[in-house]
């Protein structure tokens, strides 16, 4: 076993164990906000490790270069679903705000975010806020 | 014009650059018919200009990369110690005022907060410049300010590695921060 083959397997076996946290933290994670964190960061990790390690082993192949593009798509790509995925779960109010030690966002009194007016946000919230009520 | 016309341009060799790179050879008929589709696809598919001002610092970019592959180490390990580790942990949500007042800039910097220091950019308030963060484990007030700051400096990072002179100067000069924002990131 060559010193690329040690790499090779290092990588995988590491990128395989990210992917796993990642699925781990999706079941454990209390919220939609929380999940979407271990769908970023261990993910994408875990995806680029498994990508340098096919890399190596596959050295000289036509294949690599796709495995190049994948590791580039996937870092332009997670943050934006991980984004549109959060944005909508704030704004049902699918948060488990008891979890949450500051909600600057959700501040009283201080004007919402992307310049939405109060009928906006009204109208982004569902009929029974059930969340609101408790705060 | 002239701004337009190099976009698409870098745009053309960019999918000229994927094309090839999805056969997985450089040979004269995968440029060719690559040339071909990038054309067809930006006819058929055109884009909204994004206003580019800024410009490529190499040794600046080196540093943000330096630091986004550390940083992207530390948040997959932080992230997934906290999958595995039983318990609770208190999550956070942060709106920061940032200085950067490019699309492109802004961009770069969502993308690369939502990539690694533990944060996830909820939302992005593009007149007044807040961005609104979802903060994955803090322990205290104390630890929330220094992920404030955190992002901060990811901002001063990518803006010195492809922003332009205005853009650079602008992160120096604080009077470019609207008053009736300055309360937004305190309680």
């Amino acid at each position: 076993m060559s010193a690329a083959d040690v790499v090779a397997s290092v990588c995988l076996v590491a990128g395989s164990f990210l992917c796993l946290t990642a699925g781990l933290g999706l079941v454990r994670f209390p919220d939609v906000l929380n999940r979407m964190h271990a769908a970023t960061k261990p993910q994408v990790l875990g995806v680029l490790l498994v990508m340098t390690g096919a890399v190596i082993r596959l050295t000289g192949q036509p294949v690599v270069w796709m495995l190049v593009l994948v590791g580039v798509f996937q870092l332009l790509t997670a943050p934006v679903s991980a984004h549109l995925v959060s944005r909508v779960a704030y704004r049902r109010r699918h948060v488990r705000r008891d979890l949450l030690l500051v909600d600057e966002l959700g501040v009283p009194g201080t004007p919402g975010p992307a310049g939405s007016t109060a009928a906006d946000t009204r109208a982004d919230e569902p009929a029974d806020g059930p969340e609101r009520t408790g705060r | 014009m002239r701004a337009r016309l190099r976009q698409q341009a870098l745009l053309l060799v960019w999918l000229v650059v994927v094309w090839n790179l999805l056969w997985g050879t450089f040979s004269w008929a995968n440029l060719i018919s690559g040339v071909v589709l990038a054309v067809v696809v930006t006819t058929l598919l055109p884009l909204p200009s994004v206003p580019t001002s800024g410009r490529f610092r190499p040794l600046p970019a080196l540093r943000f990369l330096g630091t986004f592959v550390v940083d992207l180490l530390v948040s997959s390990a932080e992230v997934s110690w906290l999958a595995f580790r039983p318990g609770r942990h208190r999550s956070a949500i942060i709106t920061v005022q940032l200085r950067t007042d490019s699309d492109l800039l802004l961009t770069v910097i969502a993308e690369a907060l939502s990539l690694v220091p533990g944060s996830l950019v909820l939302d992005l308030d593009r007149e007044r410049r807040v961005m609104a963060l979802h903060l994955v484990q803090v322990r205290d007030a104390a630890h929330v300010e220094r992920q404030r700051a955190n992002v901060l400096a990811m901002e001063d990072r990518v803006v010195r590695a492809f922003g332009s002179a205005e853009d650079i100067a602008r992160l120096d000069d604080p009077s470019t921060e609207t008053p009736e924002t300055e309360g937004v990131g305190r309680r």
